[in-house]
Parts: structure tokens; C-alpha cells; sequence
């Protein structure tokens, strides 16, 4: 297989050149793939200027793991594993994503028992607190602050005990399926959620004291890989990102799938308290909101769980999955709020005989809220880009997926 | 802003000659659009001030199959002040030789997020975008041979001499 026609060698070859041009004039630093503060196997190419990082390039695809070649050859109940596998700090906001696209693709979106939609706006929720958990910890440790690490941590580890209660695994949950769940909660799970608030609610005050008004924190923060909101929606930043440069836009609220309509929670934005708007600081603190307002949902999804979707005895979470599923030909794009920012799957259904997509496109948030790095990482200090980084809070397993 | 409305905003700017046709059997209705304008019809779609599709959800490249012989991008556009959606579609036919890939203008002078999106979409089904500023390899090594979400990909046995089980 010999490629003659040059053209498609071209932009290798210009990046080759400004690599080789850089080295002798200036200094090429790798930061990772190795590296602790890059949250995974990303690798950046870092032109320096002594202190001064002149110029990024993004190097990824250490964890691709073909998954859209793995949707396009499995069904769609065979993909849910997979789509755990993305983002695999927030895996219940993937599959649940997933299997909506699929159901109204299959038009049987509005049939969906409310208790299986609430369980699974709940179960959503607390995976996104655990990966907010996660965001917030390892930022704290990026900058250097160790003790937020340990605390979140210790209080996620709540969060994994109660969902591999209800699913059976740890972090891979394959609990959201076509049509239902796996199984119903296990009996208990409501009261001991609600324990888990009750225990949860002053720990984030106490965290929330640690580290958001920390003199040391600010100064590293504040002011700091500042994201204007139009640079912001231009790159496709989306989710806390782009709520941090100060838009209120979260598609539970704009697309109101689910019964996202049906419960009481407000989208918190970066004000540019400690700074200006859009820094690291204004990302970090929309996080810290967000746990507070996922709170919230998860104790009105205990609520309505406890009360008029209590559970019965012959309530059966499966009872409306299709036997198979093979939707009509057509295409369909569904978009939904993951926990780093607007997760979309784009299918291809082309043979309506058929259970395998033709073909299948994720659009991983953390994707696009990578790609504004380079532009916002410019002529910053080597020690400011890990801040940056950290306040991007992207999962590698979804750049790469 | 409904669909006629924007054929209409797009007829009136660049001539009937843009949109090659329409899909409005599904859920989500398409404009066809002709390749040669598609970077125009983006920047008039992003900065009317009755469209402002400011936002490029998602852009994938497709391959339609092996006897279909086309290729084609799709763009998924948002607008954030009116919360719309819109789903833009050109294609292409291709006789699938990898000294001749199918190519359209890149997007990306329009949106920046499309600079990514159209790097993975030429990474993974060959599909060149002619003025991309940095048309490199994404999620494969920059010395990969093929594409591997085309349809006729055959699985590579060697990389670098190295066995791929």
C-alpha cells in the first residue's frame, strides 16, 4: 500500500519541520504521556521559552479503543458495556445517553415506567457528583493541595458502594439498559441514599471551606487560562466549561429529557468572584455548585421513589425492553448533559432489518473542551498550564474513546 | 426558525444551486447541502442574525457502504440564543482509491471545534478537508496505514514489524 499523492502528507511533514525548527531555537518539552498532572495518557508538546510555554500541541490516542468500531459491529444493547468505557468516571450519564438515543430512535421514549426514569435521573446524579468529586480532588492535588484529594475520595467511595450495590460493579455499571434497567434498586437503597445525603451535605461545606476561599488556591486560580465565552462556544466547550465562562446553558434544562422538567434545580455559572470571568477558579466553583444542585435532584428522586413510585412487588424494570431492536431506517443525533459537558451520539441506521448501526459518531465533551487548550494556553507559565489542564477536568478514555 | 425559513435565508444568499435536496422522513429533518458551499452557508448560518448557529455540536464523516460508493460529512448545529438544532449534510461519490480521497472545504475557519472534528474524521475514514490548517492524524499513529472506519478496511496484521494480535 504505497501512498503517492503528497497532499495528504503535507500538514505531517509542516509539523516535523516546526518540531525540528523549535528544537534548535527554542526548547521542546513533553509533558506526559507519563505524567500525573496530565489525568491520564495525554502527551503536550510544549515550545518553551524558559518559564513561558509558547505554543501547545495536543498529542492523543494512547487509550483508543475503537469504539465506534465496536458500535458499528455490535447491537445496540451489546454497545451499553462500551459506552461505560468513555467517559469511566461518570458511566451511568453514558449509557443513559445512549439507550435514550436508541429508545426514540425506537419510539418507545414516551413508555418508559417513571420509576425507571427516575432511578435513572438518580443513579445519573450521584455519578456525576462522584465525578465532580474526582474533578475537585485532583485539581486540589494538581495545584497542591493534598488533603481535598483524600477527602473527596473517601466520600466517593460512598457513591461506588451504593451503585455497585444496585448494578454489580464498581465503576463499569452496564446498569441503564434499552427500554429499563437491570434490576430494580436493591431494597434499602432509598434509605441509605438518604443516609449518604444527610452525611454528604455538611462534608461539602467543610470541603467547600478547604479549599474555595484558600488564599494559596485563589492566587493559583484566579485570573488564571482565562475562556472568554464566545472563544468558548466556538471551540464546543460545553458543560461546566462553558457554564464558567458565565453561560447558562445545560441541556438538561434546554433539552429537558428525562424528567430533568419535572424536578427543581438551578444551573450555577462562573461570576468571576475571585477574578476574572471564565478563569480556573470560576470552572472549579461551578463544579462545587453543581454537587450541591445534584444533591438536591437526588433528594427529590428519593422522594418521589419513596412516595408515589414506591416500589411494589410485581414492578418488573424490564417489562418494556424490546425483544430486539431494530429501529427504522433513518439517522438520528441525540445530545444529553454528561457530566463534563454535552455527550452526543450520532447514529446511521440504514437496514431496517437490521440490529448493527451502519454507522455510529460520539461526540465526547472532553474532546472538545480539550481542543480549546492550545488556545488558551498560550504564553502562560509551565506551572499555570497544569492549572489549566486540571480546570478542563477531561477523561481521557473519551478523547481518545 | 423552521426549516423552510432557513432554505429560504439560503436561496435568497447564494442561489438555488446550494441545497441539493432535503430528508424530512426522520425525527430530525436534513438540508442537503452543495460541497462547494459549505463553508459559506456555515459562516451565513452562524452570524445571521436570525439563524446565529454558533454552535457545532458534532461532525462526522460517514461511509455509506461498499456499493454505495459515497462519502459524506455531516454537521450537527446548534444555536444557542434561539436553542435550535440543524443537521447539515454533503456527500460525495468516491471510488475508494487512498490516492484519491473525497474531499470538501474544512469548516474550521467557521467554527473552531470542527478543526478536531475534521483531523478525526480524516484519521478514521480518509476523508481530506482541503484548507484544514493542521490536517494531521488525531487518534492513530501519524505513520498508520488505511483508515479504519471505512467499510473495505482490512484489520493491519504488522505495525512496525510488530505483530498485531
Amino acid at each position: 500500500m504505497n501512498i503517492t499523492n503528497s497532499k495528504y502528507e503535507e500538514a505531517l511533514e509542516r509539523y516535523n519541520k516546526k518540531i525540528a525548527e523549535a528544537s534548535a531555537q527554542e526548547m521542546v518539552l513533553n509533558m506526559g504521556p507519563q505524567h500525573p498532572s496530565t489525568h491520564g495518557v495525554l502527551r503536550l508538546e510544549l515550545i518553551t521559552d524558559g518559564e513561558i510555554v509558547k505554543e501547545v500541541i495536543p498529542h492523543m490516542g494512547y487509550l483508543h479503543r475503537c469504539f465506534e468500531k465496536h458500535a458499528e459491529s455490535l447491537t445496540y444493547q451489546q454497545t451499553i458495556p462500551f459506552t461505560d468505557r468513555m467517559d469511566y468516571l461518570a458511566s451511568m450519564n453514558n449509557s443513559h445517553i445512549w439507550t435514550m438515543g436508541v429508545e426514540r430512535m425506537m419510539g418507545i421514549d414516551k413508555d418508559i415506567p417513571k420509576r425507571v426514569e427516575y432511578i435513572r435521573v438518580l443513579v445519573c446524579e450521584l455519578n456525576r457528583i462522584a465525578s465532580h468529586l474526582i474533578a475537585i480532588g485532583t485539581y486540589g492535588i494538581d495545584i497542591g493541595a493534598f488533603t481535598p484529594f483524600l477527602w473527596c475520595f473517601r466520600d466517593r467511595e460512598h457513591i461506588m458502594g451504593m451503585l455497585e450495590w444496585a448494578s454489580g460493579s464498581r465503576m463499569l455499571y452496564n446498569y441503564i439498559w434499552v427500554g429499563g434497567l437491570f434490576y430494580d434498586l436493591p431494597v434499602g437503597f432509598e434509605e441509605r441514599c438518604r443516609e449518604f445525603v444527610d452525611y454528604f451535605k455538611p462534608k461539602l461545606t467543610e470541603l467547600d471551606e478547604l479549599l474555595t476561599n484558600n488564599q494559596i488556591f485563589i492566587s493559583r486560580t484566579a485570573n488564571v487560562g482565562v475562556l472568554p465565552m464566545d472563544v468558548a462556544i466556538n471551540y464546543g466547550c460545553s458543560g461546566p466549561m462553558l457554564r464558567g465562562s458565565g453561560l447558562k446553558w445545560d441541556l438538561r434544562r434546554i433539552d429537558g429529557y428525562s424528567v430533568y422538567p419535572e424536578l427543581e434545580f438551578d444551573v450555577p455559572i462562573g461570576k468571576g468572584e475571585m477574578g476574572t470571568v471564565g478563569d480556573c477558579w470560576d470552572r472549579y466553583k461551578v463544579r462545587v455548585d453543581e454537587i450541591a444542585q445534584s444533591l438536591k435532584i437526588v433528594e427529590q428522586c428519593l422522594d418521589r421513589l419513596q412516595k408515589e413510585l414506591k416500589r411494589t412487588p410485581d414492578f418488573d424494570p424490564r417489562a418494556k425492553m424490546p425483544r430486539k431492536i431494530t429501529p427504522k431506517v433513518q439517522d438520528f443525533y441525540i445530545r444529553g448533559e454528561g457530566a463534563k459537558g454535552e455527550l452526543g451520539f450520532y447514529f446511521v441506521h440504514s437496514d431496517a432489518r437490521s440490529e448493527i448501526p451502519l454507522r455510529v459518531k460520539s461526540r465526547g465533551p472532553s474532546f472538545c473542551n480539550l481542543s480549546v487548550l492550545p488556545a488558551i494556553a498560550k504564553d502562560v507559565m509551565i506551572a499555570d498550564l497544569i492549572a489549566i489542564i486540571g480546570s478542563i477536568d477531561f477523561v481521557l478514555g473519551e478523547v481518545d474513546r | 426558525m423552521n426549516l423552510e425559513e432557513i432554505k429560504a435565508i439560503l436561496i435568497l444568499k447564494f442561489g438555488e444551486g446550494v441545497i441539493v435536496g432535503e430528508e424530512t422522513t426522520g425525527l430530525q429533518p436534513a438540508l442537503l447541502i452543495n460541497p462547494d458551499h459549505i463553508a459559506d452557508v456555515c459562516l451565513e448560518l452562524r452570524d445571521n442574525p436570525k439563524t446565529y448557529f454558533d454552535f457545532l455540536s458534532c461532525l462526522s464523516g460517514v461511509d455509506y457502504g461498499i456499493e454505495a460508493k459515497r462519502f459524506g460529512v455531516v454537521y450537527h448545529l446548534a444555536s444557542i440564543p434561539y436553542q435550535t438544532q440543524l443537521t447539515l449534510k454533503v456527500s460525495k461519490e468516491n471510488n475508494r482509491d487512498l490516492d484519491d480521497l473525497p474531499s470538501f472545504p474544512t469548516i474550521s475557519s467557521v467554527y473552531h471545534s470542527a478543526d478536531w472534528h475534521e483531523r478525526e474524521a480524516f484519521d478514521m475514514e480518509g476523508i481530506f478537508f482541503e484548507g484544514h490548517p493542521d490536517l494531521r492524524r488525531i487518534l492513530m499513529p501519524d505513520d498508520w496505514e488505511g483508515y479504519p472506519l471505512r467499510k473495505d478496511y482490512k484489520n493491519a496484521e504488522f505495525y512496525k514489524g510488530i505483530k498485531i494480535d
